[in-house]
């Protein structure tokens, strides 16, 4: 029984036992529902061993959109619990672990998964390539990264969650002030998913430099996968960083280390500051993907080129270095003095130059152009005023002495989420829609999405805005409560009507996937935004190869040239096309680490060695593998396209 | 059309907001440091407004001009690469912006950091301010008392806070008198304020800390100076004396109410002084107290002493 009991929640409530018979209920479903529609070996075959960067890209897809309602579902409970004043729905304890698990969710395994998702399936495409670099590492990385995230997951009913923050500082997240397993989830957890990160990067990075189409030199790549090159730089830069981080935080946990703790010379400080080394960087991985994203879209329905290619690309590769340069922006009140923070202070509010060219840039785009407002659009032109402002506020906490007065409160929170809803989430949901015929061959729904993006729009306004003076009146974040007479009511109430309103927006982007899946007309052309670039030049949805011919390009636009001036883009004949295999090692591996995290989250020595065994046999047996790919003949392809031509 | 209901949207909000409230904290400064980065926060809420104007005005500009609604059908939107002057120009203004904001900071950053200009050769008066799960204890080592969860200052002196904790990182903060500074374990961080006028401050720890910290407030009352010697002749007279078991006491994690004591924690359990950070021009103070502490030696967890 002692043993069992290591697993049990230590603050349990009603609401966890609901989670706990949903959860059950769930899986139950999923099993008896592929039992009896006999799906297991479609499932096993045609997405537990992909190697596909489409279908990749498509679980990804799958899985940041969960995760976005999980997340989404912390935020409400969290804006509920503050939305009056000394409101008794969430305790301390709870509250402390919901903004912990939605902060870590949201940026780690919705925002990043989601980008991924947009980089697998796009970028391939747009680079006229079969397939990334190395495509079994991709499926690796994508199940190391669902590994870590459903790890992370089941800490709400198992053991207990995190309950530190996402930047988890000691000595608080050490063991001396918490001792439940919450925090070896948060080590473990994201661990392994950043290990799949940081393998992503590592394959991109190879993928872009190596395999682009004949033609395309790296000033022709159209700006989606220039910034999937530039974000795939910081993630090799920054997340070696984190893996370090997350390993001294596991032995100061697991092992009685003392990196950070308040004894034996243990320097709290030094989390802090390599949190942040990786940190910042961090949140320039999220939003220069977001940039791409808006680039091809505000492009496309402009109907013009980009205006200012080379200064996007500059101001991107200047945005990566600098992003580096600027970590200790993030506790300036940590007594380093008026020199450093100086420095600091002026890197910080150096960051805002190349961000404010690229907007002065999109709004060029428009200059001139043919605007088109569809559901894309709208998510573009709604994210440049409310990117601005978060943007604004973002140098004003770059004035350090200032950030004395705005640091850890509502004001940070608001400038956060300004910057990340309207220039992250809206654009993973502005690509989403823009991409989504390429992925299944109908469009989601214009009406009911653009109704979806004003919802979302004004209410990320209501919900964000108000913070920005309730911080300004003294309201730090992460209270759990606060007393009438601070008069932080009602501005709080405004932000809950906000967060219910994004809730209605999320619930409506499900409902469009389900009425488009319904009623969505499939007699669509291959192309049917009248974009630009490579990715449209090929069927809907997407053949496994691509392309049956690998694409000629000579600008940046490389589609566009041969709908408009006669570029051609296949010359030559069908040839035998070389495939990887599908292979389930990589969903095993992951497999054994998730036993691996699992076991070491709860000190459980005996199976956590014998997953580490397992992990390197799986990588022993890669090394002796002899796999060396397969050819799809002409005649298949000469079939498959004749009967993809008649498709669309 | 759209567009504009979004904007006044956004009007409403500000204008609900802003319409029946008292101004807001950071916004009332009752001390030159507090002021000064109100101003710092009035100049840059200005100068940012600008630059959210124009942006708006241009995407306005864009949008009504240039829909395709508005143009012919065959209209084809010319191919533009850019133009060497009009990028200049967004880079230019921007860096300007940048330029002139940055010699603010960096001022604002020495201002901050420095004893609070004004009060003449006053001396400042030291307090030490220490976190524990999820209190605040306040040692005077001059006056040798000490307060739990509340603070008494006296007006129109420079104020020097030296901030450590027992515990996890926590923050200092009382918005009135200035912006926040961090409280740790393993060295003493120093924080310069000080009141213009008596009056209730609220004070807290702004950097979260666990279960107790919604909780983890203080009352700072500013008195004039002969006010503020009154209450520590009161306080020495009817004031127990602080003792090693009382402190720790007083460190076990939970919540209390106000107390006052005789004597301070400092000559039991010194501080992590060892390593100072802060500010330039505290350490000549902190050479005297530190030997003033030294015969007093005995460690305890959570206050380790660390040297260079
Ligand atoms: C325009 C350029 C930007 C500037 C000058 C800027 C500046 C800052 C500063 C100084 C802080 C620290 C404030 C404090 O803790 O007191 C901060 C926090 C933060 N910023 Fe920005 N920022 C910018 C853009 C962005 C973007 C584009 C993102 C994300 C997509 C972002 C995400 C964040 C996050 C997540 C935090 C705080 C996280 C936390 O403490 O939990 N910022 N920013
Ligand atoms: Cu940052």
């Amino acid at each position: 029984m002692e043993f069992f009991e290591r697993f049990a929640i230590p603050h349990p409530s009603p609401a966890i036992y609901a989670s706990m018979v949903a959860i059950a209920l769930t899986m139950v479903a999923i099993v008896a529902g592929l039992t009896y529609f006999k799906k297991w070996g479609y499932l096993w075959r045609e997405w537990l061993t992909t190697v596909d960067h489409k279908r990749i890209g498509i679980m990804y897809l799958i899985s940041a959109l969960l995760m976005l309602f999980r997340g989404g579902a912390d935020a409400i409970m969290l804006r509920a619990q503050l939305a009056v004043p000394e409101n008794k729905l969430l305790d301390a304890q709870h509250y402390n672990e919901i903004f912990t698990t939605h902060g870590i969710v949201m940026i780690l395994f919705m925002a990043m998964p989601f980008i991924i998702a947009l980089m697998n399936f796009v970028v391939p495409l747009q680079i006229g390539a079969r397939d990334v670099a190395f495509p079994r590492l991709n499926a690796l990385s994508f199940w190391l990264f669902f590994m870590g995230a459903m790890l992370l997951n089941i800490s709400f009913v198992v053991g207990g969650s995190p309950d530190a923050g996402w930047t988890s500082y000691f000595p608080l997240a050490g063991t001396e002030f918490s001792e439940s397993v919450g925090s070896n989830y948060y080590m473990i957890a994201i661990q392994i998913a950043g290990i799949g990160t940081l393998m992503t990067g590592v394959n991109f990075l190879t993928t872009i430099l190596r395999m682009r189409a004949p033609g395309m030199t790296l000033m022709k790549m159209p700006m989606f996968t220039w910034s999937v090159l530039v974000t795939n730089v910081i993630i090799v830069f920054a997340f070696p960083v984190l893996t370090v981080l997350l390993a001294m935080g596991t032995f100061d946990r697991l092992f009685a280390t003392h990196f950070f703790t308040t004894t034996n010379g243990g320097m709290d400080m030094l989390w802090a500051n390599l949190f942040w080394v990786w940190g910042h960087p961090e949140v320039y991985i999220l939003i220069l993907p977001a940039f791409g994203v808006y680039s091809e879209v505000i492009s496309t329905f402009a109907r013009r080129n980009l205006y200012g290619y080379k200064s996007m690309v500059a101001s991107m590769v200047l945005i990566s270095l600098l992003s580096f340069l600027v970590w200790t922006h993030h506790f300036f009140t940590m007594g380093q003095g008026a020199l450093t923070n100086s420095i600091f202070s002026i890197t910080t509010m150096a960051i805002a130059v190349p961000t404010g060219v690229k907007i002065f840039n999109w709004l060029l785009t428009l200059w001139k152009g043919k605007i088109e407002i569809t559901t894309p659009m709208l998510y573009s032109l709604l994210f440049i005023p409310l990117f601005t402002i978060g943007g604004v506020t973002g140098v004003m906490l770059g004035m350090s002495a200032a950030d004395y007065q705005y640091h850890n409160t509502m004001f940070l929170v608001a400038h956060f989420h300004m910057v990340i809803i309207p220039g992250v989430v809206f654009a993973m949901l502005a690509g989403l829609t823009y991409w989504w015929p390429k992925m299944f061959g109908f469009m989601l729904n214009e009406r009911i999405g653009k109704w979806t993006a004003w919802i979302i729009g004004i209410s990320t306004l209501v919900a964000f805005m108000p913070m920005f003076f309730s911080g300004l009146d003294g309201q730090a974040r992460r209270m759990y409560t606060y007393s009438e007479s601070t008069g932080y009511g009602p501005l709080n109430m405004i932000s809950f009507i906000g967060a219910v309103g994004l809730a209605v927006g999320f619930v409506l982007i499900a409902y469009n996937v389900y009425y488009s899946v319904r009623y969505s007309p499939r007699n669509i052309s291959a192309d049917p935004w009248d974009a630009r670039s490579l990715e449209w030049a090929t069927h809907s949805p997407v053949p496994e190869y691509n392309f049956a011919i690998v694409p000629q390009v000579d600008s940046s636009e490389a589609f566009w040239d041969a709908k408009k001036k006669g570029h051609e883009l296949f010359k030559g004949e069908y040839e035998k096309i070389h495939m990887p295999n599908n292979s389930g090692v990589p969903f095993l591996m992951s497999c054994i680490f998730f036993v691996w995290g699992f076991s070491l989250v709860f000190s459980m020595w005996i199976p956590a060695i014998a997953a580490t065994i397992g992990i390197l046999a799986c990588m022993a047996h890669r090394s002796f593998e002899k796999d060396h790919g397969r050819y799809i003949s002409v005649e298949e392809v000469e079939e498959t396209e004749s009967k993809l031509r008649g498709a669309s | 059309m759209k567009m504009k209901r979004a904007f006044l949207s956004v009007i409403f909000v500000l204008a609900t907001v802003l319409a029946g409230c008292e101004p807001l904290m950071v916004l009332d400064p009752k001390g030159p440091q507090a002021e000064r980065q109100a101003h710092d926060i009035m100049l840059s809420i200005g100068l940012m407004s600008i630059i959210v104007i124009v942006v708006f005005a241009l995407l306005a500009f864009m949008l009504i001009k240039y829909r395709a609604s508005k143009q012919s059908k065959d209209y084809e939107p010319p191919h533009i690469e850019g133009n060497i002057i009009v990028e200049a120009i967004c880079v230019g203004i921007p860096i300007l912006i940048v330029i002139f904001l940055s010699i603010v900071s960096v001022k604002s950053n020495y201002i901050v950091e420095a004893k609070p200009e004004g009060y003449g050769d006053k001396e400042p008066l030291v307090v030490y301010a220490s976190s524990s799960n999820w209190k605040w204890h306040f040692s005077y080592p001059e006056e040798n008392i000490e307060t739990v969860n509340y603070l008494y200052i006296p007006t129109d002196r420079p104020l020097e806070f030296r901030l450590y904790s027992y515990g996890p990182i926590t923050s200092f903060w009382i918005p009135q008198l200035g912006g926040q500074k961090y409280a740790m374990s393993d060295m003493i961080t120093t924080l310069h304020l000080a009141a213009d006028s008596p009056g209730e401050f609220m004070g807290r720890n702004a950097n979260f800390s666990g279960k107790g910290f919604a909780e983890n407030t203080f009352e700072v009352t500013a008195m004039p100076q002969a006010k503020f010697d009154e209450w520590v002749d009161e306080v020495k007279e009817t004031a127990k004396p602080l003792t090693e078991e009382k402190f720790d006491e007083l460190l076990e994690p939970g919540h209390l109410g106000r107390s006052t004591y005789t004597g301070t924690h400092l000559k039991f359990l010194p501080p992590p002084e060892g390593h100072h950070h802060g500010s330039g021009n505290s350490d000549e103070h902190s050479e005297d107290e530190h030997a003033e502490h030294q015969q007093s030696s005995e460690s305890h967890k959570g206050s380790e002493h660390h040297s260079h």
